[in-house]
């Protein structure tokens, strides 16, 4: 029996298992696979915390006013704060933990990182996420031997178990044996971003399928932001998906440019002198859209001139994996990178306490809509998974009313899995209306295909609730009615402030979506 | 264009009998691999191949699998390699117990690292150790326990899954976990292994597996060995 139930084992799920079992209460940590396969081991570039060692004066108070301007403003100050201000102390103790970042003489070394003004990023080489993930793995496990972490790995999540609109479980799978079993206790939502959504264009993994969000969405979780889908703007198209191409390529010194009447425009730094090639990644892949459609042809990453030493001690293992996919050395030839859905700033509805609007469920990590308003900075996200899972557990222990009931074997139907002919129809319709620039006429568009598919045939539960979560997305980005952050609108091309809120969708009698917006929390002055 | 036969080895449970079935496949994709492989005609199949994957770009390990006899990545594996023999033989792992069709079930490798005991006990810094850091890019796939003579499931010998991670361990151990640790090390790798490299070989992270066990060797053993000797 377990105090509280995680869905998912990656950075999110993990931290939280390890915060519950600091003080002593005891998790059921569920997912689909090992950690090891989650897909916070794909991170690379970076995790951002004002430490302040490179001599630069940086301050948690500049990297909360990055991190604000990043999402255009559209994210909780409250939790931004409470995020940057305890990121010196995640990174230290991952540190602790036995991390080995990359260090200066005496400290651990940072980085530029797109959007931020400051040399703010801890990282180990090129494989940030792995290298955290493997320390964090072995944390928990010392807590699996104690007894605090019961691990469910290959089970799937099925669905909520509600009683009255309060959440009392979940329901979830073996995959090995196809037992079904009826869990008890406080949830915690750390099932990662809406990939499966999307397939074969996003840089993440083919696990996060986005069931657990369409589920829970149709069981009556409010989700938000969903239109705020962030494009990275260097990827290259390898078999079966877009593998990214870490955004310390440029932090580096990597310089994009096009070919315009045969000579190379190096369009990011000409538009924007200070921040160049570092510019807000939704800026960076509006600009690549914006000169190919103008110039045509690619555009390319151009790291020729990086120091030997860089790819010795940074760049590595990016360098290996660009020979391996595109058998070109990125040490000498230029590579063409193209734009790739990478994060969810949108999800599951959570306040900064990361709580749902359901009691006793909660959310945290990619899969939850916090920290990152319209847009992400790049290395804000393991952050926000590891203090996101943090926080949720502190939430969870301070308002302790325990159920303890025993899990129980479940004996009944449970549906098929959606079938991959409507995902893949889903996902054309979702891609052609929710591109990096988004107009009026192909969202409506997309909008009426959905609907068309929608009526063709009588669906299954996961296939209901994947159509009604894409209905949510094109209906977030066709009610707001501007542009700010990953969202770009054509026709609305100007911020405005009256859309400075957070477009909240809500299924009513599971089959009706809701979109309404709801104010920004105002800064509060004690925290 | 890439045409080939792609021969399974399929059962519905680990009860099942397994059987080979063969598959005509065709590809424009020059650079697909076995994973794409076995998606695609996952579309087109009323009975799915089951498998495990997840990063398909080599990172996360899941899709470990025997591969014209050796264990591989699926994803790691291009298709290219086998056009010329025009067909590829694919099944699952054999030192775990299958469950369906490619799907393994490698709890034991997870397990072993339980049993060693594998975590920092208390705050260690590795201070942006080389070593660390190579040892932590272990995947914990299994091959290199499929290939090596040495590795059965339920026997001592932990294998190098478990050595990378000692590997980290052993860069920053507290004084107070050495004696344990070392222990572990000294009788579920130390001992069983037979130092052919054979893994080194086969590691798909390219983990430099040789220059990591010659490091923990000569903390964990010899050094134990040599406090003995005094
Ligand atoms: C290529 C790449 C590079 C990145 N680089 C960076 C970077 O440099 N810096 C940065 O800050 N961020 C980066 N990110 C983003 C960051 O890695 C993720 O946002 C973060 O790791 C998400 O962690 P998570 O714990 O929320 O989810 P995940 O790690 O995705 O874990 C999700 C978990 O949920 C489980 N799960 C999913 N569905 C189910 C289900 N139905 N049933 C049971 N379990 C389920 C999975 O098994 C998994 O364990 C990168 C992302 C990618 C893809
Ligand atoms: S050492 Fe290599 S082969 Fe063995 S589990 Fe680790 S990554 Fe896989
Ligand atoms: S060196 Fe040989 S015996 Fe030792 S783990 Fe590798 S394959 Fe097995
Ligand atoms: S799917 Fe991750 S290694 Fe192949």
């Amino acid at each position: 029996m377990q105090h509280v139930i995680i869905i998912g084992a990656g950075l999110a799920g993990l931290s939280a298992a390890a915060a519950l079992a600091e003080k002593n209460i005891s998790c059921a940590l569920i997912s689909l696979q090992n950690s090891e396969r989650a897909q916070s081991v794909l991170a690379e570039g970076g995790i951002n915390a004002a430490l302040d060692t490179m001599g630069e004066q940086d301050s948690v108070q500049y990297h909360y006013e990055d991190t604000l301007k990043g999402g255009v403003w559209l994210a909780d100050p409250n939790a931004v704060r409470n995020l940057t201000g305890h990121a010196p102390e995640i990174v230290r103790w991952l540190e602790n933990l036995g991390v080995p970042f990359n260090m200066t003489d005496s400290d651990i070394m940072l980085r530029n990182f797109g959007g931020q003004k400051k040399k703010r990023t801890a990282y180990a080489r090129s494989s940030t996420g792995k290298i955290i993930m493997t320390a964090l793995i072995d944390q928990v496990r010392k807590y699996e031997a104690s007894g605090l972490v019961h691990r469910y790995s290959h089970h799937n999540f099925i669905k909520l178990l509600l009683e009255n609109q309060i959440c009392s479980g979940v329901r979830i799978q073996n995959l090995y044996t196809g037992e079904l079993l009826d869990f008890k206790g406080i949830v915690l939502l750390c099932s990662g971003g809406m990939n499966g959504i999307f397939p074969g264009v996003t840089t993440g993994t083919t696990q996060n399928s986005g069931d657990v969000t369409a589920t829970v969405f149709r069981q009556g979780v409010a989700l938000a932001n969903l239109e705020m889908l962030q494009y990275h703007p260097t990827t290259i198209g390898i078999s079966g998906k877009r593998c990214l191409v870490t955004e310390a390529a440029r932090g580096e010194g990597g310089r994009l440019y096009i070919m315009k009447q045969n000579q190379k425009c190096y369009f990011m730094e000409e538009k924007y002198p200070e921040l160049k090639n570092l510019m807000p990644r939704d800026v960076v892949a509006r600009e690549m859209f914006f000169v190919r459609r103008e110039f045509g042809g690619e555009v390319f990453l151009d790291m020729t001139e990086l120091p030997e030493l860089t790819w010795q001690k940074k760049l590595s293992d990016l360098r290996q994996e660009i020979l391996h996919y595109l058998h070109l050395d990125p040490k000498t030839n230029p590579i063409p990178v193209r734009e790739g859905i990478h994060y969810f700033m949108g999800g599951i509805d959570t306040d900064e306490f990361h709580r749902t609007n359901i009691k006793h469920l909660y959310a945290a990590g990619e899969c939850s809509c916090q920290y990152h308003g319209a847009n992400r900075l790049g290395g804000n996200s393991m952050l926000g998974a590891l203090y996101g899972g943090r926080k949720a557990a502190e939430t969870i222990i301070n308002s302790a009313d325990f159920i303890s009931e025993e899990n129980i074997n479940y004996s009944g139907e449970i549906p098929p899995p959606a079938s991959p002919v409507l995902i893949r129809n889903i996902s054309q319709i979702l891609v052609s209306g929710l591109g990096i620039v988004r107009n009026q006429r192909s969202l409506q568009t997309a909008l009426e295909n959905l609907h068309s598919l929608s009526e063709q045939k009588d669906y299954t539960f996961y296939e209901k609730n994947r159509l009604l979560l894409a209905e949510a997305m094109l209906l977030s980005a066709l009610e707001r009615k501007e542009s700010r952050g990953a969202h770009y609108r054509e026709d609305y091309p100007d911020k405005n402030e009256a859309f400075r809120k957070t477009t909240v969708s809500e299924c009513e009698t599971e089959s009706q979506v809701r979109i309404s917006f709801r104010p920004i929390p105002e800064m509060r002055s004690d925290t | 264009m890439i045409t080939l036969k792609l021969e399974i080895l399929r059962r519905t449970s680990p009860e099942d009998t397994p059987v080979w079935k063969c598959y005509d496949y065709q590809t424009p994709d020059d650079t697909a691999n076995i994973a794409s492989a076995l998606n695609d005609l996952n579309q087109t199949l009323e009975n799915p191949v089951r498998w495990e994957c997840s990063c398909l770009q080599k990172k996360c390990g899941a899709c470990a699998m025997l591969i014209n006899q050796k264990p591989r990545l699926a994803c790691d594996t291009s298709l290219k390699e086998f056009v010329k023999a025009g067909t590829v033989r694919i099944e699952p792992l054999r030192k775990f117990p299958v469950i369906a069709d490619l799907i393994v079930d490698r709890t034991i490798l997870f397990e072993n690292l339980k049993t060693m005991k594998l975590w920092f006990a208390e705050n260690a810094k590795t201070n942006g150790s080389q070593t660390a850091y190579e040892a932590s890019r272990c995947l914990q796939c299994g091959c290199c326990l499929e290939i090596c003579p040495n590795f059965y499931a339920g026997g001592d010998f932990a294998g190098m899954s478990a050595m990378t991670l000692t590997a980290r361990l052993l860069t920053a151990l507290p004084e107070a976990q050495k004696k344990e640790i070392f222990k572990a090390y000294q009788k579920h790798i130390y001992e069983g292994c037979g130092k052919s490299l054979a893994c080194r070989k086969i590691c798909p992270a390219g983990i430099e597996i040789d220059q990591l066990l010659v490091n923990s060797n000569a903390v964990a053993v010899w050094k134990r060995k040599f406090r003995h000797e005094k």
